[in-house]
């Protein structure tokens, strides 16, 4: 084809005005429609029921966690939020439950005991082992040295108020039992777990 | 993926026209019970878990907000107002900020780039990230001051009613969390039915002026607020009393661009008209012995 200079002048100034009524916002509403909402992330992730690990109000979640539990997939969980079927919450969940993920993922997490020397300036990874026997040994010491089994008056109580325990949220009625049966055979004071909601 | 009809576009920014559609959608809406809310900020972690984002952490300013103001990555902020009423009680105001999801959105009229905000049929407002363009009328065109603009890739962002949940059938992620019931999902009319009920309620418990904070001069939200003083919006963190699109947007994009169109069109007519009634300017004889003397006189001097 042949484009002279004034041709090709002309050819352009066409090109520049149909170009520039398209962007001007003159354009008709076509092709250009098939703009889309953000694909939604759940669609095949695998769905697991859990409870929240914070208070003993003990909510119902929904993890979500990427892949469909394939052998070669290793799932990581994206995903997660309140459970609608759960009794307590029925779907709802507080600013720190809301934000769970955050804590599965934080980097100082703890996920295995670690243990720090007395005087020692860091923690350092020890085994299930040495974490439950160490503890048993500190338990049996301070029970010997403080159990008090009779008070002023005589009365036997069976106290142990210098040791305390925290236990899970996420408990059922038989582990809380089991907790609580465990905490008092000790003559346990200072307690608080899933059983006392 | 969904394709182009099951989007139900209703409307389009900077662009004439939509396809017709044929289905019936019914409106949803957001409502938000000022009354119930206690500023737990739930709804807050929940958009951030959900819309994949972590804002950049501030210092405290002596307020509760926190962030101290919606930004790219803070879709939703509680805003907290501490209001002393007539009878010399304090009042804490906690009002759940975010798009309001007009049905005659101001953004999406003062939006210049084609596609970047869509209205659809449910009566969610969206941005089309990859659309849009950065410029920042939308800021303008918002009558309630919602969108941001991202510093890292300078696009608009703000609220999008979890369209991705919404568009499955869930309910929007704050809605879901929010763990004293004060933000509820559903169709736009059962919304209304239910925040008038309630108003009964707070009339009932002394609140004389509770109403539904639905206004009309943006042709109505799908994010809706139960206040306990509907009369003064304004004391809610200034919601506004009469939410307004910029007239300049109206008088930009409503007056000016069809009178642009019909110059475009009147030029490219009569540009036609002249072709075909006075032909091409051609170069004649007695001009061209005109340009020879012009070039003759000029080698003379």
């Amino acid at each position: 084809m042949e484009l002279g200079r004034r041709g090709f002048i002309r050819l352009s100034g066409a090109t520049l005005a149909a170009s520039s009524i398209g962007a001007l916002g003159f354009a008709p509403a076509g092709e250009a429609l098939a703009a889309s909402v953000r694909p939604f992330k759940l669609s095949r992730t695998t769905e697991t029921r859990n409870t929240c690990t914070y208070c003993s109000v003990a909510c119902g979640i929904l993890i979500y966690s990427l892949g469909d539990a394939a052998k070669n997939a290793k799932a990581s969980i994206v995903h997660i939020e309140g459970d609608p079927d759960h009794p307590v919450n029925r779907g709802t969940l507080c600013p720190k439950g809301a934000a769970l993920l955050d804590v599965v993922h934080s980097p100082t997490r703890v996920k295995y005991p670690m243990y720090r020397v007395p005087g020692g300036d860091s923690f350092k990874r020890v085994s299930w082992d040495f974490a439950l026997d160490r503890m048993a040994t500190l338990m049996k010491q301070d029970r010997d040295q403080n159990f008090i089994a009779k008070n002023a008056a005589g009365t036997t109580v069976n106290r142990w108020t210098s040791t305390g325990m925290l236990a899970a949220s996420a408990s059922s009625n038989e582990t809380a039992f089991l907790t609580w049966k465990v905490a008092r055979s000790f003559g346990m004071v200072v307690f608080d777990n899933q059983a006392r909601v | 993926m969904t394709d182009l009809q099951s989007l139900d576009i209703t409307r389009r920014s900077a662009t004439t026209g939509t396809p017709p559609d044929i289905r019936h959608q019914p409106a949803v809406a957001k409502l938000i019970d000022v009354s119930r809310c206690i500023g737990c900020k739930a709804c807050q972690s929940a958009c951030m878990e959900w819309n994949d984002l972590r804002p950049e952490m501030e210092t405290f300013e002596g307020s509760y907000d926190n962030p101290s103001d919606l930004n790219p990555a803070a879709w939703t902020v509680m805003r907290f107002t501490e209001w002393e009423n007539e009878a010399g009680n304090l009042e804490w105001l906690i009002r759940k900020d975010g798009c309001m999801h007009c049905s005659d959105p101001g953004c999406l009229k003062a939006c210049p780039s084609p596609g970047a905000i869509v209205q659809y049929a449910n009566g969610i407002v969206d941005f089309i990230s990859e659309n849009c363009i950065g410029c920042g009328y939308c800021v303008k065109g918002c009558p309630f001051n919602i969108p941001r603009i991202s510093q890292e890739d300078h696009r608009a962002y703000k609220c999008t009613l979890c369209s991705d949940r919404v568009s499955v059938g869930l309910e929007p992620a704050c809605v879901k969390t929010c763990p004293t019931g004060a933000i509820l999902f559903g169709a736009k009319e059962d919304m209304t039915a239910w925040a008038q009920e309630r108003i009964v309620d707070l009339k009932e418990r002394g609140f004389a002026n509770a109403g539904l904070y639905d206004p009309p001069e943006v042709g109505g939200t799908h994010v809706m607020y139960v206040l306990h003083h509907a009369d003064r919006p304004s004391l809610y963190a200034g919601l506004p009393d009469k939410p307004r699109i910029d007239p300049l947007v109206w008088l930009w994009k409503g007056m000016f661009k069809p009178i642009a169109l019909a110059g475009l069109g009147f030029a490219a007519i009569a540009g036609f008209v002249h072709w075909v009634v006075a032909g091409p300017n051609e170069v004649q004889p007695e001009d061209e012995v005109h340009g020879r003397e012009i070039l003759d006189h000029k080698d003379e001097k």
